[in-house]
C-alpha cells in the first residue's frame, strides 16, 4: 500500500498517468485480437476501422509522453515516482509500436484477403492469443508491480518465437512447391513476424516493469534469472 | 559546561547517559578514505534526544549532503563537526568525532585551530562590515599574518577560487556589504578558504539566494570538493542530489540511510527514504 503524496495534485497526476497507460494498453491488446480476426475472417471492413483507430493509439502516446514531461519538469521526482514516470515514458513508446504493428496486420490481412486463401490460420491466431496475453500480463504486473508476472511474461516469448520460426518453415514449402504461392506466403510469414515483434514489445515492457518495482534492470540479459 | 561535555565524551557510559539499546544502528562505515569519524554519537539539548546513535564516516574531498525533514538533526550534527554547539547551554553530547583520527571533543583539542580546519558557510551571509579585501584576508590577520605581498596573493587566489575575483578585483577595498547576496555568500565562502580549511561545512548556503546565485555556488560546490572535504546541509532535496557524492537521510535524531548519492535518490534501500524523496511525508 503506497502513502499518498503529501502533493495532492502530484499524487492525482502520477495517479492519471497510471490510468491513462492502462487504457492505452487495452486499446492496444483490442487492436491487435481485432487486426488477427480481420486476418482469420477475412473481413476488411474490420481491418479498416483497426488501421483508422490507430490514430487514437497515436494520440495517446503523445498526451502521456507530454504528462510525463510535465511531471519531470514541474516536480522533479526521484525514487519510485521516478522509476515510475521514465518506465511510463517507454512504456507508451513500446505500446504505441504495438498499435503500428496491428495496422501492419491490418494492411497485410486487406491484401490477403482479396486472394484466395492459402490454408487455413492456425498458429497465426495461437501466436496472437500468446501476445496479447503476453501485453495483457505484462500491464498486469505494471499496475500489482508484480516483477514475477512480469519475469513470466519474459519467459512466454520463446514460445511466440517458435511459433514463427514454425510458421516460417511451413510457409517456406507452400512457396517451394508452388511459385503462385509466395506473394501470399511472405505476407503471412510478414504477419507472423509482426506478432513476433509484439511479443518482444510486451516483453520490453515486463522488463521495464522489474526495473519499476526493483531498481534493477534485466535488459539484454543472456539469461533471465529465476527471481528479482 | 564544557567539562561536562568532555566527561561524558570520555566515558560514554556515565552516570546519566541513558542509551536506547533497543536503537537500530546501521553500519554506515564504509566510505572510502573517510576525514570524519562518528561513531555512536548522541546529542542532548537539556532532555531532548537530538541525535540518537550516529555513526558514519565522511570521505575525504567529496561533498556529503544531509538532508530529512526539519528537526531531525542534520543541522545539530553538521554542527557538532566543529564544535558550534559548544557555545549553546545545556547541551550533552556523548560519542565520538574524529577527524583524521583525532577526537574533536578530546581535551587536548583546540577548538581554535578545528575551526581553522572545518570552516562554516552559514545560510545567511554574515561578512564582517569590512572591506571584502579585509573580509578576505580577516582569518590571516588573526593568526599574525601582516605581509602585504602575501596577503595580496591569498586575497586573489581565494577570490579566484571562490569564482567571485572578476567580479570584484576593482573594487576589493569597497564595503562587502555592497555585494549582491550570492556575492556576499561567495565572499563568506572565500573567507573561509582563506584559511586553508581541509572541511567546509555549509548550512543551507543557497536558501536565501535566487536560482543564478544558487547555481553559481553549486558550481563552486563542484570545483572545490577537488581540494576540500564538503558537508553540506539542504532542504533542497534537487540540490543535494546534483552537488553531492553521498547523501545521508535523517529522521528524528537517526540517519536512515546513507550511501551514493545517485542510488539513494533513484532506488533508496528503506521505505522511509523513499516517502521522503518521493513527498510522501506527512
Amino acid at each position: 500500500m503506497q502513502t499518498a503524496h503529501t502533493d495532492k495534485k502530484y499524487g492525482e497526476e502520477l495517479k492519471k498517468l497510471r490510468e491513462e497507460i492502462l487504457y492505452m494498453g487495452g486499446l492496444v491488446e483490442d487492436q491487435i485480437q481485432k487486426a488477427v480476426k480481420s486476418l482469420v475472417d477475412r473481413d476488411s471492413k474490420l481491418a479498416e476501422v483497426i488501421i483508422e483507430r490507430d490514430h487514437e493509439v497515436n494520440r495517446l502516446d503523445v498526451d502521456i509522453d507530454e504528462l510525463c514531461i510535465r511531471l519531470l519538469a514541474l516536480h522533479q521526482p526521484a525514487g519510485r515516482d521516478l522509476r515510475f514516470i521514465t518506465t511510463g515514458l517507454k512504456i507508451t513508446t513500446d505500446l504505441e509500436r504495438i498499435g503500428d504493428m496491428a495496422v501492419n496486420i491490418c494492411e497485410r490481412a486487406l491484401e490477403l484477403n482479396q486472394e484466395p486463401q492459402l490454408k487455413p490460420y492456425i498458429d497465426i491466431p495461437r501466436m496472437a492469443q500468446i501476445a496479447q496475453r503476453m501485453i495483457q500480463q505484462s500491464l498486469d504486473a505494471f499496475v500489482r508491480e508484480d516483477t514475477d508476472l512480469a519475469l513470466r511474461v519474459c519467459k512466454d516469448d520463446s514460445e511466440v518465437d517458435q511459433l514463427n520460426a514454425q510458421i516460417f518453415r511451413e510457409i517456406l514449402t507452400f512457396m517451394i512447391e508452388n511459385v503462385q504461392t509466395i506473394s501470399r506466403g511472405t505476407k503471412i510469414s510478414s504477419v507472423s513476424k509482426y506478432l513476433e515483434r509484439i511479443a518482444d514489445h510486451a516483453t520490453n515492457i515486463a522488463e521495464m516493469v522489474v526495473f519499476m518495482v526493483k531498481g534493477k534492470s534485466i535488459r539484454h540479459m543472456k539469461e533471465l534469472p529465476p527471481s528479482v | 559546561m564544557a567539562l561536562q561535555q568532555q566527561s561524558a565524551i570520555a566515558n560514554p557510559e556515565a552516570p546519566g547517559v541513558k542509551r536506547d539499546g533497543a536503537m537500530q544502528k546501521i553500519n554506515l562505515t564504509e566510505a572510502s578514505s573517510p576525514i570524519i569519524q562518528i561513531k555512536d554519537l548522541n546529542f542532548y539539548y537539556g532532555s531532548k534526544h537530538a541525535l540518537k546513535s550516529i555513526t558514519v564516516d565522511i570521505s575525504e574531498k567529496k561533498a556529503t549532503a544531509f538532508i530529512g525533514p526539519s528537526g531531525c538533526g542534520k543541522t545539530t550534527l553538521l554542527r557538532c563537526l566543529n564544535r558550534m554547539n559548544d557555545l549553546i547551554p545545556d547541551v550533552r553530547v556523548t560519542g565520538s568525532i574524529s577527524l583524521d583520527g583525532k577526537d574533536i571533543y578530546g581535551s587536548s583539542m583546540d577548538v581554535i585551530q578545528l575551526r581553522r580546519r572545518v570552516g562554516m558557510i552559514f545560510q545567511k551571509w554574515n561578512p564582517f562590515p569590512k572591506s571584502i579585501y579585509e573580509n578576505v584576508v580577516y582569518g590571516l590577520r588573526i593568526i599574525g599574518i601582516s605581509d602585504r605581498q602575501h596577503l595580496d596573493e591569498v586575497v586573489e587566489s581565494t577570490l579566484r577560487r571562490a569564482a567571485l575575483w572578476d567580479e570584484v578585483k576593482d573594487t576589493l577595498h569597497k564595503s562587502a556589504a555592497e555585494l549582491s547576496g550570492g556575492q556576499q555568500q561567495r565572499l563568506c565562502i572565500a573567507r573561509a578558504l582563506a584559511v586553508e580549511p581541509d572541511v567546509l561545512l555549509m548550512d543551507e548556503p543557497c536558501s536565501a539566494l535566487d536560482p543564478i546565485s544558487t547555481a553559481k555556488i553549486e558550481e563552486l560546490i563542484h570545483e572545490l570538493k577537488d581540494a576540500f572535504t564538503i558537508v553540506i546541509v539542504t532542504h533542497n532535496m534537487q540540490q543535494a542530489a546534483r552537488v553531492s557524492d553521498r547523501t545521508a537521510f535523517f529522521y528524528l535524531g537517526e540517519i536512515i540511510e546513507y550511501g551514493e548519492t545517485g542510488k539513494l535518490f533513484t532506488n533508496p534501500d528503506k521505505r522511509q527514504t523513499e516517502d521522503y524523496i518521493t513527498g510522501r511525508f506527512g
